[in-house]
């Protein structure tokens, strides 16, 4: 038995644990990864510098295409350990941009289908506006390419999905997490900022995973699947759900049956996980 | 932050290109290209003001024990140590003799 879980965790290869660079590359067929605008042609925002911010040469998204299960494939992987992994005008019109092309790729009869790696915080404070306008892009980009072919995204943490890119995780056809995951619309410490510290402790990680983490929403019905920290099985649940094809009816299209589970919640009582999974059992639609 | 640039003599230019590293807390991202012959070049962009000094150290330690290749490099600094630095740029030019 000792020795059996010894040699699991040798055969593990932890996705978490790498950059976002080689998550794109290990999560594609091997050796088909072409990253599109890479760290060489050093288009860097413009905004970082000028407030005393050292940029990153590739403004901390990996832009990418390739094959996945012998399929062309669009491969875009944010940065966590960048600023937090938040969008700016440069890292979102690559992403944005790329899921265009996608999208008309698939106008042209190539079928190309996209994974998204979010690993961010939502838009970058120092670019404000250009930030939100270039993640209202990538929402818009995603409503159309899904039209086509499933685009999914992966928080595989451990910075986890927050803000607006929370919304845009929302709006793809399928949706994985780990353990390690966090989905939220508000980040622990604004939520901390806004209702009290005894509502809510940002510095309580056992309760903010209880509401916020991967295995929860998964048991909430928000996500479709809950996956291990491990490279090949992420690999296969991705093959797996492109093979399925678009799901008949998507998330973000089923809004009212979540608006009315929503309304039904008592919201003088303080909520606890379990209540949370309550509030969205049911039939949905 | 300030910007920052070194020069120091080299060989002929590298062959290919290589990236290491990442800007975030205590670490720092480091582009290497092939540079003109004889010449190695250093950017330096780093969120630590007044390191000139130290900079310049760790690059004339590092690169008194070997003859490089001629290179530009470009570093995005976010607060690494000498120690970091070192080994950042030893694993550039090591990816860089694979490239």
């Amino acid at each position: 038995m000792h020795d059996a879980n010894i040699q699991r965790l040798l055969a593990q290869r932890s996705f978490t644990e790498l950059g976002a660079r080689q998550r794109a590359r290990a999560l594609l067929d091997a050796d088909s990864f072409r990253e599109l605008i890479d760290p060489f042609a050093r288009v860097m925002s413009p905004w970082l510098a000028r407030q005393g911010i050292v940029p990153q040469a590739d403004d901390g998204v990996v832009v990418g295409k390739g094959l996945l299960d012998g399929q062309p494939a669009l491969i875009v992987a944010i940065e966590g350990t960048f600023q937090g992994g938040s969008l700016g005008e440069v890292g979102g019109a690559k992403i944005a941009g790329a899921l265009e092309l996608a999208a008309e790729d698939n106008r042209n009869g190539t079928p190309t289908r996209a994974v998204l790696l979010l690993e961010t915080g939502g838009v970058r404070l120092q670019e404000a506006n250009l930030g939100l306008a270039a993640i209202a892009e990538i929402q818009a980009a995603i409503v159309e390419l899904r039209q086509y072919q499933p685009v999914i995204a992966l928080i595989a943490g451990p910075v986890g999905c927050f803000g607006g890119m929370s919304i845009a995780a929302g709006l793809c056809s399928y949706l994985l997490v780990t353990r390690e995951a966090r989905l939220g619309l508000n980040g622990p410490q604004v939520i901390e900022q806004e209702a009290g510290v005894d509502e809510y402790d940002s510095r309580d990680r056992p309760f903010i995973w209880s509401l916020t983490g991967g295995e929860q929403r998964y048991a909430s019905g928000l996500v479709d699947a809950y996956v291990a920290d491990d490279v090949e099985p992420i690999r296969q649940q991705l093959i797996a759900l492109f093979r399925q094809g678009k799901p008949a009816l998507q998330r973000s299209r089923q809004h009212a049956w979540f608006l009315e589970r929503l309304q039904g919640v008592d919201t003088s009582i303080q909520a606890d996980a379990a209540a949370v999974r309550r509030a969205y059992q049911g039939e949905q639609p | 932050m300030e910007t920052l640039s070194f020069e120091f003599p080299a060989g002929q230019p590298a062959q290919g290109r290589a990236l290491v590293g990442c800007v975030g807390s205590g670490d720092l991202e480091v582009l290497l290209e092939p540079g003109s012959v004889g010449s190695l070049t250093i950017q330096v962009v780093t969120s630590v003001n007044g390191s000139a000094a130290r900079w310049q150290q760790v690059f004339e330690r590092m690169f008194r024990a070997q003859s490089l290749p001629a290179l530009n490099i470009s570093i995005h600094d976010f607060g690494a140590t000498p120690g970091v630095v070192r080994l950042r740029l030893e694993q550039g030019l090591e990816e860089l003799s694979h490239a």
